[in-house]
């Protein structure tokens, strides 16, 4: 399978007044075509501004330091602002968490879909408009004749989610990043929008990002999953491994904290003790050292490299060291690590 | 069950809001009618989307807002109507965690001033009495005696609500009402919280009225959960026989909804996705609130409002057909 997307040593900052930032440090990973990848993470992880450095969003005090983002071969980080914008709405688009404040609300529906079509394309404004309904159409927005007339605060939203993933869609991206695109959603809103999801996918045959707190909406729709802690990555793994045999403490601590449904006896939460770190002065070694029930003296001074467990599953934890103590679940790799 | 004693009694508790006027005039009926009973020591859940009316309940409860209609009896005294004199003492028995932890805790007040608040509005303690217990609190709650003379935007989120919560127990309250207490709150940090929750209700014997939209938190801290949808209870029973043996349709399609942390799972394929919004609770029309999304609605569901009925024993629903769809 060929790579659409490839992140080499990504590491973003943000220089405010207050001191260094430092939101991404330093991460790898890569996208198959037609792959759809998850990143996790709680707030501060890292997983929005990752995004933002991928579609060349990251604005003053950030700054993009070192690394590389390769999008079918083309360093994203070297073009300047002129040549980004040919691939930023027309090859990668986004979808945002709040699908209030992402859409424009003096402008109809109408109108700001035929912007996203004609910035990209030759049509002129009765096609754009004709490829518009289309599109409306396609993300399940009844009536769309006339919805297509309405602002943004005529529609519910769950309709504006399904509009603003039209605009996502709309010059049939190879690369779909959704930053949390159901967290300000209803349940049920949620289950429709994910299915949405799933079905465009194959539909415009792109490949996606989800990005995500929650687990459930990983395991929903994701083949492949990133789990990120305080601006490095934990653990990559294939979605069945992840859940079934978590091999970094923090991934297997997020998936203790969440209740099962287990009927009868009450079972009690078993929580991650203490909160995530301060990424204006980080710690020097692994990231969740400080939290970690298994830390030992190397993990404080220096963050483990990402062990090979198997073809799809590395884990950035010094429990996977030959010389490490045993711990129960966590397999042990020989040889040298990347 | 019987012999369970009743804390808080809500009856055809109604809250609307009036905006406009003349033709324009808009009511919106954020709850319409709701009953339930929630028996000391226990935690009541209470589940629904966003609009369906769950904080506008809590909120009139605790009298922040006052009811249109219905009885609120707290210990068996009826409460909607005191006036703010007569409800003083009431207040120091229930208490409210909020959701926001940000929004909820005033900025320019030390932690300290936060949890004295309630102690000095009902003159309990002073001086330095006042002093050991704030330590006191602190300490129940997981933080540290030198927190006290700080600021709330010293404390990440997980610790504001700690301050929250430890406001709420200065007054010794019998209820708190905790409204979406976790949601503001990273997943690692959501177990923290909920297992102190679990510990001072232990503790100190306390009545939780739960409102949350995270129906697997839910479950899990509660013993019964009432499912609101625009206003009005669609079911009620215990958090167990919810989840196994839910009987409304709407209930069912909830549940369903949740998206599940393993990607193994079967229930994936029994997926009901319901069609459509929420409805709009401004000028609602006769008839069952869900009854336009429900996949068994009958004509007369859109004219006649289902009652609340006791189906078996100790599970309500309001639904026309629920002998029907569930074969009872």
């Amino acid at each position: 399978m060929s790579k659409i997307l490839e992140v080499k040593n990504l590491r973003t900052t943000f220089f405010t007044h207050l001191g260094e930032v430092q939101a991404v440090r330093g991460i790898s990973f890569d996208l198959d075509e037609g792959g759809i990848l998850g990143i996790v993470g709680e707030s501060g992880s890292g997983k929005s501004v990752t995004s933002l450095s991928i579609m060349g969003l990251v604005d003053e005090p950030g700054k993009i330091v070192e690394g590389e983002i390769f999008f079918q071969g083309t360093d994203l980080t070297k073009l300047d602002h002129k040549d980004m914008m040919q691939f930023r709405g027309n090859e990668i688009s986004m979808i945002f968490q709040d699908p209030m404040t992402s859409i424009n609300p003096a402008f109809t529906i109408g109108n700001q879909l035929r912007e996203v079509i004609m910035a990209h394309s030759d049509l002129n404004k009765d096609q754009a408009h004709e490829r518009a309904l289309e599109l409306l159409k396609m993300v399940g927005i009844p009536d769309p004749e006339s919805r297509i007339k309405n602002f943004p605060y005529q529609f519910s939203g769950g309709m504006r989610q399904r509009a603003l993933i039209a605009m996502a869609i709309a010059n049939n991206p190879k690369l779909l990043i959704a930053d949390e695109p159901t967290t300000a959603l209803d349940v049920t809103i949620q289950a429709q929008i994910l299915e949405l999801m799933r079905d465009l996918k194959d539909k415009i045959n792109s490949s996606v990002i989800l990005i995500t707190h929650d687990l459930g909406v990983i395991s929903e729709i994701c083949d492949k999953v990133i789990v990120m802690y305080g601006g490095m990555i934990m653990e990559k793994a294939d979605i069945k491994n992840l859940f079934a045999h978590p091999q970094h403490p923090y991934t297997r601590g997020l998936l203790l904290s969440i209740p099962t449904n287990v009927t009868g006896k009450k079972k009690r939460l078993i929580p991650i003790e203490g909160s995530p770190p301060d990424l204006m002065d980080p710690p020097s070694g692994c990231p969740f050292s400080p939290r970690c029930p298994h830390a030992m003296e190397i993990c404080l001074k220096k963050a483990a490299p990402l062990f090979k467990i198997s073809e799809t599953q590395e884990a950035s934890c010094w429990l996977h060291h030959q010389d490490a103590p045993e711990v129960s679940g966590m397999v042990k790799v020989e040889g040298e690590q990347s | 069950m019987s012999d369970r004693i009743p804390l808080l009694e809500v009856r055809n508790l109604k809250k609307h809001f009036i905006s406009g006027i003349l033709k324009k005039r808009k009511v919106l009926t954020a709850v319409d009618g709701i009953d339930f009973v929630i028996y000391k020591g226990e935690t009541f859940g209470l589940v629904g989307e966003s609009g369906c009316g769950k904080t506008t309940i809590g909120r009139t409860i605790i009298r922040l807002y006052n009811p249109t209609d219905g009885e609120i009896l707290f210990d068996g005294e009826e409460i909607g109507h005191l006036s703010e004199r007569e409800l003083k003492p009431y207040r120091k028995r229930m208490q409210m965690i909020f959701q926001d932890p940000y929004a909820s805790l005033n900025s320019r007040m030390t932690v300290t001033d936060i949890i004295a608040e309630g102690i000095d509005t009902h003159h309990l303690l002073e001086g330095d009495a006042k002093q050991e217990r704030i330590y006191e609190l602190l300490e129940k709650v997981g933080l540290k005696r030198e927190h006290a003379s700080r600021y709330p935007h010293e404390f990440s989120g997980g610790q504001r609500q700690r301050i929250g919560i430890a406001r709420a127990l200065a007054v010794n309250p019998e209820l708190i009402i905790c409204d979406e207490p976790i949601s503001a709150l990273d997943v690692s940090i959501q177990a923290q919280v909920v297992n102190m929750l679990e510990d001072l209700q232990d503790e100190f014997g306390l009545t939780y009225l739960f409102i949350a939209h995270d129906l697997s938190m839910v479950r899990h801290i509660s013993d019964r959960i009432g499912v609101m949808y625009l206003g009005k209870m669609m079911e009620i029973t215990t958090a167990d026989e919810l989840y196994e043996n839910a009987l409304h349709p709407y209930t069912k399609s909830l549940l369903s909804a949740i998206p599940i942390p393993d990607p193994t799972s079967s229930i994936r394929d029994r997926r009901v996705i319901l069609k459509g919004d929420v409805g709009s609770p401004i000028n609602p029309k006769p008839g069952c609130r869900f009854a336009s999304r429900c996949q068994y609605a009958k004509p007369n569901c859109f004219t006649e409002t289902p009652e609340l009925r006791e189906i078996k024993e100790g599970h309500f629903a309001s639904c026309h057909y629920i002998e029907e769809i569930n074969g009872i």
